[in-house]
């Protein structure tokens, strides 16, 4: 009886059947589904997003990995080229002799158009080649040099033949003479290696990154250097030493609030300082990475601060307990255990550092520079300037090389972040 | 322990070597973004030829590279800067309290400020400078007086105009060009109006032109597309009727998809631009210390090659980059006094 009563007095209370909780169920049902389904959508969006930016990327940069390539051979004439002196001959003529030997129709006026079909390095190419081998003046050389950009563009189909001659780059005869390169089977296109091997130039042909990416590695090396050690030093100090007062939480409060300080600043601050006080070089990738030192130390100091906090407090105790110094519980203890999470906030601030470009144009490191630096003090560039050069730039070549340099940063983003991520997954451990 | 021995001493290394360093075996060379190109050229091939270092080119825009350039002499300062405009007065003080007294001023050429649509507009455009001001500035002559510009379309400026907005993409006031176009579009389009010349006679102030015709307009039709060119390049093929304004090399490398709007009934072009039959074409310096010609390895070489025939003269390879060459009498002389560093610079007000 008296469990009827009050399975009857639940039943009245609770009647899932009832038509008031069915539909109470299905509005709750409804939102849960709304919630996931704006979930779903904002990745489904950002999703999207990135799609977007790397197919723009991708269809825009493709053509630059790829470079036309012109054979000629070249005939060198003692008259133009001394063989006592082979470094000063006149190569130019050298390049307008050889178009005259591949168009033997040519009047002398079109030879200084049609030399336009090579690039500008083909002169030094021979120079070089004939320095290095000064027998073969007399002789016909073999070369393999990249077209000029707007031959170029014309191989790649960028430039529409059917339209008006005066709304193009190159005229109606240009255009044949190279159609006549082409049906020789003198043209070719080959993996633009140019783009990684060559510092910058200003013919699009010639341009490459590897003065940016040198100077981005040394930059991130002295910033590496600085903000690592000082970071964890911070850090260490911060977590394991310092009182807990008033003084440290002001400190933890502006390291927290310099995190979030815009990078221009910081970029003004080293114009001021490095470059105004201290009267050191302009455009050298040593600023460069003192600059961005300044940047990635709060990033780093957080980073290394929460990897200590997540060492289970019994480890210091354990050690304490054992008779060991607060130094050598860190340095034996603690901070071998938070090194994988050191070193992924790191790596994850250095990546940022690598893509910052703001306070680089500041201190002068969107020079052009056509030879890559051989130490952190020559002027050069790095990947981000780099690609702010050339969007600023006026021939057609850049405009697909802007999009390979930003897939080439991109690359390099993906492979510091892989690295974090994998050095977290193999050695970070949870207590 | 070994981290923090291992970084002191890095610390260190990089110390040393950036004393060792001091000595310059660079050129430097900083200044406007429209020389940049020019400059970049010659340097480029000047390391090719003589196998010298490259030097070492930074666009900073004219003003900021006259405030470097003039910070004094010594390694740590440049050796050159390239300039859209002559050296004011105000920046040749600065140099000469810095101690920057013998500057040699060169001039390489001429620039062409042009204004251009997309190919993908039918119309043949041709504008007078006159046009230009009533569309693009802050406040327009009507009825005896300034008032806000009240145009937003063509047609209501002229009635032979198409009736379309007016959509100007043009460069932001930090810009050379914006200051060029100012100075060579906006006060001569302002001069050219009656009704303007009547209000500044009437007002008796010499300098009336530019205080009231300088203003680009902000309500919307003037749109400042910041300092690269490519975007304006690239807007205006997104927009048939935009119009932008932006250096002549930007058109010569985008005539297929880019046409020149005729201003006063001229096109921009060489000859044009060369002759000032263009109403916008304007004169390209660079600056260089003499007292670093001799102490800076390469320096009094690269200046030759800047002046060389090989760049300089019709047909020469700053040419094939947009720049429009100086007659032959004007250039023979520059080039004598620059290489030889025989005028120096004094600019009086």
């Amino acid at each position: 009886m008296t469990d009827n009563t009050t399975n009857a007095a639940v039943t009245h209370r609770h009647d899932w059947s009832s038509d008031r909780f069915q539909g109470n169920l299905a509005r709750r049902r409804r939102g849960e589904k709304i919630l996931a389904g704006l979930g779903l959508g904002a990745i489904a969006l950002a999703f999207l997003m990135l799609a977007i930016l790397l197919w723009t990327l991708i269809s825009g940069g493709a053509q630059a990995f790829r470079q036309t390539h012109v054979a000629i051979e070249v005939p060198i004439s003692a008259e133009l080229v001394d063989p006592a002196d082979p470094s000063e001959g006149n190569y130019r003529n050298v390049v307008r002799d050889a178009m005259q030997a591949t168009f033997p129709d040519a009047e002398p006026s079109e030879l200084r158009a049609l030399s336009g079909i090579l690039s500008n390095a083909a002169q030094f190419v021979i120079r070089d080649k004939v320095v290095a081998d000064p027998s073969l003046i007399g002789q016909t050389v073999s070369i393999n040099v990249p077209a000029s950009d707007p031959y170029d563009q014309l191989q790649k189909g960028n430039v529409d033949t059917d339209s008006d001659e005066s709304t193009r780059r190159l005229n109606d005869a240009e255009i044949a003479a190279f159609q006549q390169l082409q049906d020789q089977g003198r043209i070719t296109m080959p993996v633009n290696w140019a783009l990684l091997a060559n510092a910058d130039s200003r013919f699009p042909e010639l341009a490459g990154l590897k003065g940016a990416i040198i100077g981005s590695a040394y930059a991130l090396l002295v910033c590496f250097l600085i903000s690592f050690p000082l970071g964890i030093g911070a850090a260490i100090y911060l977590e394991e030493f310092a009182p807990k007062n008033r003084l440290s939480d002001i400190i933890e409060v502006n390291i927290n609030n310099l995190a979030a300080v815009p990078s221009v600043v910081f970029g003004l601050l080293a114009l001021a300082v490095f470059l105004g006080w201290f009267g050191m070089p302009r455009s050298a990738p040593l600023v460069g990475g003192l600059t961005l030192a300044l940047m990635t130390l709060p990033t780093i100091i957080i980073a290394t601060r929460n990897a200590l906090k997540a060492v289970p407090p019994s480890i210091r105790e354990a050690a304490l307990g054992v008779g060991a110094s607060r130094q050598q519980v860190v340095f034996g203890h603690v901070l071998p255990l938070a090194m994988p999470g050191i070193l992924t906030g790191t790596i994850i601030g250095l990546a940022q550092a690598l893509g910052e470009t703001a306070p680089l144009l500041l201190i002068g490191m969107n020079a052009f520079v056509t030879a890559a630096p051989s130490t952190p003090l020559d002027a050069a560039t790095a990947l981000p300037t780099q690609i702010f050069i050339w969007a600023d730039s006026p021939e057609r070549g850049f405009v697909s090389r802007t999009s390979a340099a930003i897939l080439v940063l991109l690359g390099f983003l993906v492979m510091m972040n892989a690295v974090a991520i994998f050095l977290r997954n193999r050695f970070e451990r949870n207590w | 322990m070994t981290t923090v021995k291992f970084t002191v001493s890095a610390l260190a290394v990089i110390a040393a070597s950036a004393t060792a360093a001091a000595a310059r075996d660079q050129i430097r060379i900083v200044g406007s973004s429209t020389v940049f190109p020019y400059t970049q050229a010659v340097a480029e091939e000047f390391a090719n030829q003589t196998g010298a270092p490259a030097p070492i080119v930074e666009s900073t825009g004219t003003g900021g590279g006259m405030q470097i350039f003039c910070e004094g002499i010594g390694e740590n300062t440049p050796d050159i800067t390239g300039a859209s405009r002559s050296m004011k007065k105000s920046e040749f003080d600065l140099c000469v309290q810095n101690g920057v007294t013998d500057i040699s001023e060169a001039l390489i050429g001429y620039d062409g400020l042009s204004l251009a649509v997309s190919r993908a507009n039918e119309l043949d455009w041709n504008l007078t400078l006159g046009q230009v001001f009533l569309a693009l500035a802050a406040e327009v002559p009507q009825d005896g007086a300034m008032v806000p510009n009240p145009y937003r379309k063509w047609s209501e400026i002229d009635s032979a105009l198409p009736d379309t907005d007016i959509v100007v993409l043009g460069p932001p006031p930090t810009s050379g060009t914006r200051d060029a176009f100012v100075e060579l579009a906006m006060h001569a389009g302002c001069e050219s109006i009656d009704e303007v010349t009547a209000i500044a006679e009437a007002s008796g102030n010499e300098d009336w032109v530019d205080e009231n015709c300088s203003r680009m307009r902000t309500d919307g039709p003037f749109i400042e597309a910041g300092e690269n060119d490519n975007l304006i390049v690239q807007r205006l093929n997104s927009d048939p009727n935009a119009l932008g304004i932006f250096g002549y090399s930007f058109l010569f490398e985008n005539k297929d998809t880019l046409k020149d709007v005729k201003l006063n009934g001229v096109e921009a072009g060489m000859e044009t631009i060369a002759s000032g039959d263009y109403p916008l074409s304007r004169p390209l310096y660079f600056y260089v210390k003499n007292a670093h010609r001799g102490v800076i390895p390469n320096l009094q070489e690269f200046v030759e090659e800047y002046m060389s025939e090989n760049a300089l003269a019709p047909g020469g390879y700053l040419e094939e980059r947009g720049l429009v060459a100086l007659p032959d009498d004007e250039r023979g002389a520059l080039q004598e006094s620059v290489v030889s560093a025989s005028a120096k610079l004094d600019v009086t007000e």
